[in-house]
């Protein structure tokens, strides 16, 4: 299996998408923000970083380059696609996920290492977790504070596109606690922490078993996978 | 040549942390007759040659689509320069 990883200018982790995609199994393949070719992919990532100096807003400019035509048409066409962080703030800007991502509520970067709770697990990216299970992947940002009009909130709520919730404290004034949301049809997720950080032991976050060891992160990758594998 | 000039401000209900820094620092500094501060952004596009009418249709659909985004923004001007 095939997983493209796109690069914008100003992506900051798209080799560790890569790096991820290769832990899970797959074949990490990156693709360049200014092409049109997806040159065959199964799935995309749409990786972290600070994709043109968010000018304008975060993820605004991005969301308009020219292989988001094609990952827009893949994307309604049923093709897992991913958004981290920066990739989160780039596919609301396309119009793939509802909602925006807004200044954090106090003002400040953070960077710490964050628990979810999985809210949906029947999406191409988190079918390897169990509802209410608790994960610990890596949070930072400056601009994640998520919101959305009265009416999509209450239809994310309803539908139960609420793909990831911060359990603990909410880092950026999220509205209902939410850190990631799925779409309807359950292949394109976005969220604001970094699963590609946590999906390889002596590099993720502290566990109680030992410093670094957290990899809850590789399960998107590894659940793209089976998703794929079932599908195909 | 002549400019159209869009400005956009964040939706009032929401918190403007920017602003509201400025707004601090102004308390701070004794300016105690200014209460609130809220920052937008203004773009001005130069138009290469007169701006018709389908010109102008175009820069409000540009402002509305891309310079701003509608969940968190509001065009609150669409207008020529003088």
């Amino acid at each position: 299996m095939r997983v493209g990883v796109v690069t914008f200018p100003g992506s900051l982790d798209d080799r560790d998408a890569q790096r991820a995609v290769r832990l899970a199994g797959a074949e990490p393949v990156a693709l360049w923000h200014g092409s049109h070719d997806l040159e065959g992919v199964d799935a995309i990532v749409l990786p972290g970083g600070f994709s043109y100096g968010d000018y304008l807003r975060c993820g605004a400019i991005a969301a308009r380059s020219p292989i988001m035509s094609e990952v827009i048409d893949a994307a309604n066409a049923g093709m897992p696609v991913l958004g981290i962080c920066n990739g989160f703030q780039i596919l609301v800007e396309a119009h793939l996920l509802p909602g925006g991502l807004i200044r954090n509520d106090h003002g400040d970067f953070i960077c710490r290492d964050q628990v979810l709770r999985v809210e949906n697990a029947s999406t191409a990216w988190t079918n390897g977790f169990t509802v209410g299970d608790e994960i610990t992947i890596p949070l930072k940002n400056g601009e994640g504070g998520f919101i959305a009009s009265d009416e999509d909130l209450k239809r994310l709520e309803g539908e139960g596109l609420v793909a990831f919730r911060y359990v603990g404290i909410n880092p950026n004034g999220s509205l209902d606690d939410i850190a990631g949301l799925t779409n309807a049809r359950g292949n394109v997720v976005g969220l604001m922490p970094h699963p590609e950080h946590a999906s390889e032991a002596g590099f993720g976050p502290d566990t109680p078993a030992a410093m670094r060891s957290g990899v809850d992160g590789l399960t998107f990758f590894t659940s793209v996978l089976s998703h794929t594998l079932a599908t195909a | 040549m002549p400019t159209i000039v869009v400005d956009v401000m964040p939706k009032a209900e929401l918190l403007d942390p920017a602003g509201k820094a400025v707004a601090g620092a102004l308390h701070r500094l004794g300016k105690n007759e200014f209460s609130a501060v809220r920052i937008g952004k203004r773009f001005e596009l130069t138009v290469d040659g007169e701006v018709t009418d389908a010109v102008l249709a175009e820069a409000r659909e540009l402002a509305a689509d891309m310079l701003s985004n509608g969940v968190i923004e509001d065009v609150v001007a669409v207008r020529v320069a003088d």
